[in-house]
């Protein structure tokens, strides 16, 4: 374990922390409007502790409920392109050929889509709803671990000890299960916790277009977009979003290059 | 005063020292040697004497070249050293040459950035260069790029950028080992012709190299030198244990005890195999058979479709012709398709354990799987046991078992491949240049591994390899493959003693012999092996055989017998 890694945690986890009990232990909610205190800077007075927003409602509530928002949208974006592009990854490059050929000509079709239109498409498709985000972002996520699978598991297919196994009659289930996937966790989990980051600024670049999380419900971007439109007046509600989510952000991408330092050490020894 | 004088050199990573108090002295004009194990110490010093270690190496004691004191030099002095007196040629080409400039472009900016030639005469001096290197059409050469031209001629470009500044010191760091036998003997006729004036440093683990082309020897272990001395006293009575197992562990191509023949029942058979990818023809009508308790050789350079032989065989790459016949029954169609019964009995151990091993399983696991399919009803407990009878058999305590590939060193990892083909109790093993990976000694171990397996449990090894001391020292009898073909079989004794086909002949002189006092060889055959997409006609060994008359361009030649050796050569009668 190296250094980036115990700070990225520990930082991530506190964040976290603070998400889940945050709005517990404050005697607000992220809904309420207080009309004497518009805008009101952050200050320990009414325990207002990041000032309230131009609606009057508690900022440090909604912050809070904006992280958890944003942490869920990127972990759950995540993991539907792990499950979805290692399989469809690993599926094209083990079998190969034709099959291999026709699942990434799918593939390039759908990196061909413009995304925005994609996701347009879809609020007018079906109504807006918050399950739409992680379709939209998983789906457009996965093609790039499906892509970086299955190069993976090409070159880890031609490897002797698959081909050993393949001699002696081990099923391809097992090959797959035993002898390629576990070879592919390394570049799996360093690659999601690189696209992490990538699900967080997608969805705040939604949200920020009004695209994504609908109010009264918030997410960090959604808190920036609206941060953006008091800046001169009230800062806060745009400094306090926008440095967790650079915090949130910069964490997960040393996450991620500790992990794949770590991955390397292990094959340098 | 010595031409290049190192005392004392000591070189540490960490608290890992690599090199420990070496001396090493060159005369102006002379050729020495530098030999050992892989990790002993002898490419670090030579890097060491180049200025070319990296900064995190802590280097002690002293390089003197010509007076001039090369530790803690200024990286300036170092390059023009390097640059115009000593010449350096590395193992493998492809990596020191820059694949996105053309070969002339590479060396004439050699010339240029040392002001050693004016623009108008470069391009002359690098053409006259190739020549000299023995390029055929240098003129063409000159504007290739290295993935243009075969190992060997790249590793003759990579010379003659050493030469080209016409360096004091030479020096080749396994400058043959990424080369077949035959290319390998012209590199070092050439290195020997091209020297005139100039000093070399050979850096090499192969003993059979130093013996052939250097007055000096230094023998290294684990970092020391151990021995040293004027080549052929050394060899005559080496002064230390360690050159003794060196020398007692070097396979001999020219002589050795041939192991009796075999006269067991056939147990497997190959006839008239034709492999084809595309256009590529690159195992051409093969037959042959192995008896029981027998090893079968197949032996020939790179591209001789040894490896897809035995790959179509197991149903590993699709046969486009041919039948393969396991203990009176057919074996056909891709390894998948064949009945488990059937796959059990031939088992293949690879060249390269590295990658042979699944990094992420251990040892334990990679050895028991087998078992996992063919015996399914096996307990834990049995499976267990079995795994520890088998690592045992090949020499591994149980303490291994919980281990992970990278951590094994190459010897014992190849001992684990072998216990993973053998835990199934095996008819036939086959070995895909199975020792190539591995240092002489450990070498030595495996394949005296594998004649014991073969006494207790008569088995059928068919071993492929480029190396024909080490076939020498194990089979009992010979293929020898060239461009697809098989050019000759025979038994053991009959090979060696008698070769009858002229490409066996040729392989055979090529082989470095580790005696300094040996005959001079014949001239080394000539050119490189031809086009499998469009191969010479007639006989496809004709362009390079030395006594190839009009014939053998016309009619391709069968197997013939001739006095108990068979043999695809029309001239055969006239060796």
């Amino acid at each position: 374990m190296n250094r980036s890694i115990k700070v990225s945690v520990t930082l991530l986890l506190a964040v976290a922390m603070f998400a889940v009990a945050g709005p517990w232990l404050s005697p607000h909610d992220y809904l309420t409007t207080n009309f004497d205190r518009l805008l009101a800077s952050p200050s320990l007075f009414d325990l207002h502790l990041f000032g309230t927003d131009d609606l009057g409602r508690d900022l440090f509530v909604r912050t809070m409920l904006g992280v958890r928002v944003t942490l869920i949208v990127a972990i759950v974006a995540s993991l539907v392109s792990l499950v979805i592009g290692v399989t469809y990854g690993a599926i094209a490059g083990f079998v190969g050929g034709r099959v291999d050929a026709a699942m990434m000509r799918f593939v390039d079709t759908l990196y061909a889509l413009p995304f925005i239109f994609f996701v347009i498409l879809l609020m007018v498709a079906f109504e807006r709803n918050f399950f739409l985000i992680f379709v939209a972002i998983g789906a457009i996520n996965w093609l790039d671990m499906a892509r970086i699978v299955r190069g993976q598991t090409l070159s880890l297919r031609e490897r002797e000890f698959v081909e050993a196994a393949r001699l002696t009659g081990v099923s391809t289930l097992r090959i797959i299960f035993r002898h390629i996937a576990p070879n592919l966790i390394g570049i799996v989990v360093v690659y999601v916790t690189l696209t992490i980051p990538q699900a967080i600024l997608v969805e705040s670049f939604l949200s920020f277009l009004g695209l994504g999380v609908q109010e009264p419900q918030t997410s960090l971007g959604a808190l920036v977009n609206v941060g953006v439109a008091q800046m001169e007046g009230a800062p806060w509600m745009l400094l306090i979003p926008a440095a967790l989510l650079a915090l949130i952000l910069l964490c997960f991408n040393f996450l991620g290059d500790g992990l794949r330092d770590h991955f390397d050490a292990r094959h340098a020894e | 005063m010595s031409l290049l004088d190192v005392t004392g050199l000591t070189i540490r990573y960490g608290d890992n020292t690599v090199v420990d108090g070496v001396d090493i002295y060159v005369e102006q004009g002379e050729s020495v040697g530098l030999v050992g194990e892989s990790g002993s110490g002898k490419s670090q010093s030579a890097l060491a004497i180049l200025g070319l270690l990296p900064k995190q190496a802590r280097v002690s004691g002293s390089i003197e070249f010509d007076g001039q004191q090369i530790l803690g030099a200024e990286e300036a002095t170092l390059n023009t050293l390097r640059a115009r007196r000593m010449g350096i040629v590395f193992q493998d080409p492809m990596q020191a040459l820059n694949p996105y400039l053309r070969i002339g472009v590479q060396l004439k900016q050699i010339l240029l950035s040392h002001g050693l030639a004016e623009k108008a005469e470069a391009d002359a001096r690098v053409i006259e260069m190739l020549a000299k290197v023995g390029l055929p059409d240098p003129g063409r050469q000159f504007r290739s790029y290295p993935y243009q031209l075969s190992g060997g001629m790249r590793q003759r470009v990579m010379i003659a950028s050493a030469l080209i500044a016409e360096p004091d010191l030479l020096i080749a760091d396994e400058p043959t080992t990424a080369l077949d036998v035959t290319v390998q003997a012209q590199i070092l006729e050439l290195l020997e012709e091209l020297r005139d004036e100039t000093a070399l440093l050979l850096i090499t683990h192969d003993l059979g190299v130093v013996a052939g082309h250097c007055e000096h020897t230094i023998v290294f272990e684990r970092g020391r030198v151990v021995d040293a001395g004027p080549t052929t006293s050394l060899f005559a009575s080496p002064g230390h244990d360690h050159t003794r197992t060196l020398l007692a562990a070097a396979p001999r191509v020219d002589r050795g005890e041939a192991p009796e023949p075999v006269s067991g029942s056939t147990l497997l058979s190959v006839g008239n195999a034709t492999v084809s990818f595309k256009d590529l023809k690159a195992v051409s009508d093969v037959s042959f058979a192995v008896r029981r308790g027998e090893t079968i050789a197949v032996v020939g350079e790179s591209g001789s479709g040894k490896s897809t032989l035995v790959r179509a065989m197991l149903g590993l790459v699709p046969m486009t012709a041919g039948r393969v016949v396991y203990a009176g029954e057919l074996l056909t169609g891709a390894v998948e398709d064949r009945e488990l019964s059937k796959r059990r009995d031939l088992q293949l151990v690879f060249q390269d354990p590295a990658s042979a091993l699944n990094p992420q399983m251990r040892v334990q696991a990679i050895v028991e799987e087998p078992l996992l399919v063919h015996e399914r009803g096996a307990t834990r407990a049995e499976r267990w046991s079995r795994v520890v009878a088998v690592l045992e058999k090949v020499g591994l305590e149980e303490k291994y078992l919980r281990r992970f590939p990278h951590e094994l060193s190459g010897g014992q990892a190849q001992r684990v491949a072998i216990a993973r083909a053998l835990i199934l109790d095996p008819k036939v093993l086959i070995c895909d240049e199975a020792v190539a990976a591995l240092d002489g000694s450990v070498r030595e171990q495996v394949l005296e591994l594998l004649r014991n397996v073969q006494k207790e449990t008569g088995l059928s090894i068919i071993f492929i390899s480029h190396d024909l001391a080490v076939v020498r020292s194990i089979s009992h009898r010979v293929l020898v493959m060239y461009m697809g073909r098989l050019v000759e079989v025979a038994d053991n004794a009959k090979l060696f003693g008698a070769p009858k086909h002229p490409y066996t002949r040729a392989l055979l002189d090529s082989v470095p012999v580790p005696n300094p006092v040996v005959t001079p060889k014949r001239a080394p055959l000539r050119g490189e092996v031809g086009s499998l997409v469009n191969p010479p006609p007639g006989c496809v060994f004709h362009p390079r055989c030395p006594i190839a008359e009009a014939i053998c361009s016309n009619k391709e030649p069968t197997l013939v017998d001739h006095a108990g050796t068979r043999v695809a050569c029309h001239r055969a009668t006239a060796i």
